[in-house]
């Protein structure tokens, strides 16, 4: 079961026992839109990292899935509270999602691309899926899923574009690098070659 | 008949209405050809192809036409210098960097799917959605400041802008006949004449108006004008003198 908390904690010549800080971590996360690093926290609380990991570690076990309606997890590179699995039909009687309501196919393909490519420009994009992307992209960044970051160098450049902490957060993803590898997915250029040159030989013939 | 092409109804991503009026809003450059999805129209087509009893050759002969010309169009606008860059291509070549595209594409396609079921698996989860609360701003404190240097800085911008001259708006144009008793009498010293020589040193204004006098003496067919090259010195001279000239002004 849950530990109890302390209720008691001003010392502060032996620092803050480790559930007033686990509590203050708790309430910088409830207050929190958007998931807190561990160097947040550890500035809010003006305490030390290893201390503020030890909390996280007694809240994730009191907030896990299947123990409360309130789970925290680990997502876009920080620490954020959502609604438990079990509580979703109720949650979606009450609640819209409007990042990813209506995503079409080519708004994902565009934000597929931006995530493993990004920084990366329209043109750039418009390049690999062979139609323009400046409609995609617009409602990618409307959506919050994708923003600019920065221009192409030289005079003009066109704006680059790469995902958001919201598309993380949205796909459930730690970091980028929990997205599968390029090279694990389709597209082997070898046998897409043989199958161009074998229709090239067939009308040449 | 009504035509399968033209009734074809179209529902893309940037374009939802009939084929035809698609066709126009892009020949009237009011849609970029470059947003349109030509592989979704196909398969529209051949749907309502399909929907239909017997195949009609003329509408199928109609649609390659236009959707062959409607992709020539997207294919120059979306690779403008590419052009040139892949002619250069040995076909062995072109044909690696075509793969080496496509390959490119389909990774993308397969990953968009891979997100497509992570959206599925995710859907679960929700969480609250919002800007972050601002973190409190540092307090910026203002250096302490005169009125009186206010009143000075002030004053520097309350002076009243200079006057605009309009003295370069009003030309002066000399009389044409001014110029054309100028030729005449030129002409009975000289059989020939140098245009340009003739009015070097004088004013723009000066000079056309200058040219528009020899017009004039061209069109009485009082002198003949010749110029050997475009911006060649003109050459004028008294009609009788030179009439065979190479080159003539007919039209003045």
């Amino acid at each position: 079961m849950d530990r109890s908390l302390r209720l008691i904690s001003t010392d502060a010549i032996v620092g803050t026992p480790i559930d007033a800080l686990a509590r203050t971590v708790e309430a910088l996360l409830v207050v929190a839109s958007q998931p807190l690093t561990v160097d947040e926290l550890v500035a809010a609380t003006e305490d030390d990292a290893e201390r503020v990991e030890t909390a996280l570690g007694l809240l994730r076990e009191r907030y896990a899935e299947g123990r409360s309606g309130i789970v925290l997890e680990r997502v876009a590179g920080g620490y954020a509270l959502r609604a438990s699995r079990e509580a979703a039909e109720a949650c979606g009687r009450l609640f819209e999602r409007p990042v990813e309501r209506g995503l079409s196919q080519a708004a994902l393909e565009t934000v597929a691309i931006v995530a493993y490519l990004g920084p990366v420009s329209r043109p750039e994009i418009a390049r690999i899926r062979g139609v323009a992307a400046d409609s995609a992209v617009a409602s990618l960044v409307e959506r919050g899923l994708v923003a600019e970051a920065g221009r192409e160098s030289g005079p003009g450049g066109a704006v680059r574009y790469r995902v958001t902490p919201l598309f993380e957060r949205v796909f459930g993803l730690d970091s980028l690098s929990e997205l599968p590898r390029l090279d694990d997915l389709g597209g082997e250029t070898e046998a897409i070659r043989e199958r161009l040159l074998a229709v090239a030989e067939a009308r040449a013939s | 008949m009504p035509s399968a092409v033209r009734d074809l109804e179209l529902d893309l991503d940037a374009f939802e209405g009939p084929f035809d009026l698609l066709l126009t809003l892009i020949l009237k450059e009011q849609l970029e050809p470059a947003e349109i999805d030509i592989a979704s129209i196909v398969v529209a087509f051949v749907e309502h192809l399909t929907a239909r009893d017997r195949i009609d050759l003329d509408a199928c002969g109609e649609f390659l036409v236009l959707i062959a010309a409607l992709l020539e169009i997207k294919a120059r606008q979306l690779f403008p210098e590419e052009g040139a860059e892949l002619a250069e291509l040995e076909p062995e070549e072109a044909a690696e960097e075509l793969a080496r595209r496509l390959a490119e594409y389909r990774r993308m396609k397969e990953a968009a799917s891979w997100l497509r079921e992570r959206l599925e698996t995710e859907r679960a989860r929700y969480f609250r959605l919002g800007p972050a609360p601002l973190a409190p701003q540092a307090e910026r404190r203002l250096a302490p400041q005169d009125p009186a240097h206010l009143v000075a800085a002030l004053r520097g911008l309350a002076v009243p802008p200079p006057k605009v001259s309009l003295a370069h708006m009003a030309l002066r144009f000399p009389p044409v006949a001014q110029f054309l008793e100028r030729f005449r009498a030129v002409l009975r010293r000289r059989s020939v004449f140098d245009f340009d020589g003739e009015v070097a040193g004088l004013s723009r204004v000066e000079q056309a108006v200058a040219f528009l006098a020899l017009l004039e003496l061209r069109r009485a067919g009082e002198v003949a004008l010749a110029q050997a090259a475009p911006f060649a010195p003109i050459r004028v001279s008294r009609h009788e003198a030179e009439r065979s000239h190479a080159w003539t002004v007919r039209s003045a």
